[in-house]
């Protein structure tokens, strides 16, 4: 259970915005265990999905570049790999979901074809034994009629079932690790429901680690085990979920729980964050959410501060200056 | 857009907010342009030869001069003569009002019907559309500068009939490209929003429509100015347009071509003439092209 | 008690879809027989996932769809049949905020324009008198007067919305139909927008429709609630009621569905099977009996009527409540 599947340490990503370079991630460090859900939470531009692309080495060189840090995964840096030995790992031992599964499957080519590709990819089987083996992921995502699927269109196919076949393609040649980004963003409520229990019983059936990008934090609660929140490109808390949402360390991970509609809650109006995400070329000095934080002292406003335990737990992490134990106000 | 005169309402004046003017602040916005800027000032000078060219030549455009036939640039011919012994910068001069008037009165005539044909086209859809589109794809099927001399052939020659002519290849282009962008921002939200905020028709073609396809409007437009500049020289030279013999930057280009080895220049003045004329018309497309993006500073 | 101010009665509204030339033409029932009234200074919300009319719904409110069959019910005014010219001036009453806040303005004209476009169409007030009302009206929604003069993709989504709302409040509008503003906004933004719309229904006693697909928003600014499901109304009842004790199975299973941001609550989701039928070729009988956990015969073949519960609590299935019955 406690098996380092995938460690980042300092990772640092810039972007080119015009003629300059901002920098979208910064400093962030966190690692997945096997068979564990680590949520990424944070607002749009907070540099989760940079995160997530920087680790599967996605990024296009000449728009954005990881400029320091390491990944650590099946003992190696990734990170300083070659392309060629990264593409047998990338969807291979590490796969990726996307927010978009419509436009994330190619409208040309039947289901079938691209799940074979996938296969063919990194095995060396015949071609009846990957459709074969095809056949066997539809139907374990519970797709209801996996030959008629194979053999249909993408455009063919409805939201959910899209992004089954996208699940399907992932896991299609076990990866250890699932990196799945904002993947019910685009479902409804009860199709998301279906995708969300799907994952959770992949992952105890095969031990896979999921990294789980999203900004819906009723989806954190439900799925993960531990949690990230990301703020302006820094990490601002880390917590197993329960420690999270029982006790937010950080203003803004308190702010946002508090602003999340909650179901049956009765509420009739909702504290919310003053403000919005600062752009990222022009970045406040100190604490990022300083200009935000109703809490907030000269000190954060001059100096960044550093992410640390919270007082009194191993497992609690914050970056601020003022709050370093649980529930220091009312 | 909205009105930019003072309020009606004398009395409420100075606590009213005066709106700033539209004009003022799209010539600032065009005076940081600076190729555009140059671009509109050659256009201007172009425009002020064609004015006064004739008569400030410094040898009559007309007259034959036998002793002095293709002779190179020099002191007394500053851009050489041509194979009857005319001198090119004077012919030149002399021609700017007929190539320039002739390309650029046709175009805006062709741009006009073709723009408003094909935003109503893109806009109300249905009968009239498809008989625009229609007509059109006849027009396609042509080759442009046949349908031209089709259309001289019909009206008859004349400088005015070959503006016509031109005018004529020039509308089906513009309405098939302002409708596809008519259509595409049609489609948008805010098209729909005025919709239900109560424009009537006419705002939301002109103010919310028209806008949006202004871009390619400027670009189409930049293009047809040298092909329009060029299709009137081939119709003067078939004999269609305006009288051989009279000075104009496409015929003179057009009939030196026989003299491309042995005296280049007769090549090079006109064309060089010609071609930054296009890229002025270019340029100050894009500057305006540019100015009236809200995203560019 | 008072006249409601919108009132839709059995509106039907079909696209056609062409598939191919020669074949044969097919319909989408969008809405189907839809009913509810809307009361003065109440927030009306329909809620359903994609594809379910709720959208459909609220253009026919606003006349920029023509229901088929139906009547639509405004202000004393049966607005279905009127032509376009006859709805504009009414359209001053009638005003949209739109999910995409970056579509629903015109990229290319500035803020002050964009707010004072209803001014310049329904009243007769001069530029000056229009920029004033616009800078009272950025400041009312927390935004700076000098705004106006910026175009809109200098703003983030956030202040965006806020735009349209100033947009929307222009004219003083009697209805304004909101449809899923705040989805395409992240969280503390959400919250901002939400508290913003209900200060002002307060302040200028203003009526919402408001469409959504998340029903914790829903919950939080709704008094009363319609459900949709493949074009109809499956329940209809004021919040508390529908919230405590829904009696369709659909919004029974909606609500299990919705991920609460609390690890600690216990996880007995419904989970629905399969997808949402198409609604070119909707099911016999009751719409939802594909995917209904207590489908029975007669639901198969027999379609379900609107039925009144408990005063105000309407719901349209054969076995009401019958979700609680079993457990």
């Amino acid at each position: 259970m406690s098996e380092k599947l995938l460690e980042v340490k300092e990772l640092r990503t810039e972007f080119k915005r015009e003629k300059s370079w901002v920098t979208a991630v910064n400093d962030v460090s966190f690692s997945i265990n096997k068979g564990e859900v680590l949520g990424l939470v944070g607002e749009s531009g907070c540099g989760k999905s940079v995160t997530s692309l920087s680790i599967m080495r996605l990024l296009l060189d000449t728009s954005g570049k990881t400029t320091h840090g390491e990944v650590m995964f099946d003992g190696k840096d990734i990170l300083k790999i070659s392309e060629k030995e990264m593409r047998g790992i990338r969807g291979y031992k590490m796969a990726m979901i996307f927010q978009n599964p419509m436009s994330s499957l190619n409208p040309c080519i039947r289901v079938d074809k691209q799940l074979m590709e996938a296969i063919l990819l990194h095995n060396k089987i015949s071609k009846q034994e990957a459709r074969q083996r095809a056949f066997n992921v539809l139907q374990s995502v519970g797709i209801p009629d996996p030959e008629n699927t194979l053999r249909s269109y993408p455009h063919q196919l409805s939201g959910g079932m899209s992004q089954r076949v996208m699940i399907a393609m992932a896991m299609s040649c076990e990866p250890q690790l699932l990196i799945a980004d904002e993947p019910t963003t685009a479902l409804d409520v009860t199709i998301q429901a279906q995708i969300l229990d799907l994952m959770l019983e992949i992952k105890e059936k095969r031990n896979t680690g999921i990294l789980l990008i999203t900004h819906d934090l009723g989806v954190v609660a439900e799925m993960c085990s531990r949690v990230i929140v990301m703020y302006a490109g820094r990490i601002v808390e880390e917590a197993p979920v329960k420690d999270l949402f029982a006790n937010p360390v950080h203003p803004y991970t308190q702010g946002l729980i508090a602003s999340v509609p909650k179901l049956g809650s009765n509420m009739t109006s909702l504290p919310s964050i003053p403000g919005s995400v600062p752009d990222l070329s022009v970045m406040p000095k100190g604490c990022k959410f300083a200009p935000r934080c109703k809490y907030a002292q000269s000190i954060c406003h001059e100096k960044e501060p550093e992410l640390t335990y919270v007082e009194g737990s191993t497992v609690q992490r914050c970056r601020c200056h003022l709050f370093h134990s649980k529930r220091e106000e009312a | 857009m909205a009105e930019m005169n003072t309020p009606v309402n004398h009395q409420a004046e100075d606590t009213l907010p005066k709106p700033k003017s539209k004009a003022k602040e799209f010539i600032k916005k065009f005076l940081k342009r600076k190729t555009a800027v140059i671009s509109l000032v050659f256009i201007i000078f172009l425009a002020i030869i064609a004015v006064i060219g004739p008569y400030i030549t410094p040898y009559d455009a007309g007259t034959p001069d036998y002793m002095a036939i293709l002779q190179g640039p020099s002191s007394a011919h500053v851009w050489g003569t041509d194979e009857f012994g005319r001198d090119v910068f004077s012919r030149l001069l002399a021609g700017t009002r007929l190539s320039l008037g002739v390309a650029l009165s046709s175009v805006i005539i062709g741009t006009a019907l073709g723009v408003i044909l094909g935003v109503l086209a893109g806009y109300y859809g249905g009968l009239f559309d498809s008989i625009v589109m229609r007509c059109c794809d006849v027009l396609f099927a042509f080759p442009d500068i046949l349908l031209a001399i089709a259309v001289v052939a019909i009206i008859g020659p004349g400088v005015i009939n070959v503006m016509i002519a031109v005018a004529v290849f020039t509308v089906p282009s513009f309405a098939r490209i302002m409708r596809s962008a008519t259509l595409s921002v049609k489609g948008s939200l805010y098209v729909e929003v005025a919709r239900s905020l109560g424009c009537k028709d006419r705002r939301i073609l002109w103010v919310h429509i028209f806008p949006g396809t202004i871009q390619s409007m400027i670009v189409n437009f930049t293009m047809r100015v040298g092909t329009a500049i060029l299709a009137a020289a081939s119709l003067s030279f078939l004999g269609f347009g305006a009288n051989v013999t009279e000075p104009d930057w496409g015929a003179m280009l057009s009939q030196s071509r026989n003299y491309l080895t042995t005296a280049p220049h007769l090549v090079l003045f006109p064309g060089l003439l010609i071609f930054l004329t296009v890229l002025a018309f270019n340029l100050l497309g894009d500057g305006l092209r540019d100015t009236l993006d809200p995203k560019l500073k | 008690m008072s006249a409601p101010l919108v009132s839709v009665k059995d509106a039907v509204k079909t696209f056609s879809v062409n598939k191919g030339f020669m074949a044969q033409k097919k319909y989408v029932h969008a809405v189907n027989d839809v009913s509810f009234d809307i009361m003065p200074g109440e927030t009306f919300s329909l809620v359903g996932e994609s594809g379910c009319g709720k959208s459909t719904t609220g253009r026919l409110i606003n006349h920029l769809l023509v229901p088929d069959s139906g009547e639509v019910w405004f202000n004393g005014k049966d607005i279905a049949k009127i032509s376009e010219k006859e709805m504009r001036p009414l359209r001053k009453d009638v005003q949209m905020i739109f999910q995409d806040p970056y579509g629903s303005l015109n990229p290319r004209m500035k803020i002050q324009d964009i707010i004072g476009e209803p001014l310049l169409i329904h009243t007769s007030m001069s530029a000056g008198e229009r920029l004033k009302r616009v800078q009272e009206l950025l400041e009312i929604v927390g935004l700076n007067s000098n705004h106006g003069e910026r175009y809109p993709h200098e703003f983030s989504g956030g202040q965006l919305q806020r735009v349209g709302i100033a947009r929307a409040m222009t004219v003083n509008p009697k209805l304004i139909i909101a449809d899923e503003p705040v989805s395409a906004l992240d969280v503390s933004i959400q919250a901002q927008v939400l508290n913003l719309m209900q200060q002002l229904q307060k302040d200028f006693n203003l009526t919402y429709l408001f469409i959504s697909h998340d029903l914790s928003v829903v919950e939080m600014i709704s008094d009363k609630i319609a459900v949709m499901y493949l074009g109809t109304i499956v329940e209809t009842a004021p919040k508390k009621k529908l919230y405590g004790k829904p009696l369709h199975p659909y919004t029974k299973a909606l609500l299990s569905a919705v991920p609460v941001p609390d690890p600690t609550r216990d996880k007995n989701r419904i989970l629905l099977k399969g997808d949402l039928p198409s609604p070119v070729n909707p099911p016999s009988g009751c719409l939802f009996h594909t995917r209904c956990p207590h489908c029975t015969e007669k639901c198969k073949t027999e379609k379900p009527k609107m039925q009144v519960m408990d005063g105000d609590h309407m719901v349209k299935c054969h076995y009401p409540g019958i979700a609680d019955k079993e457990a």
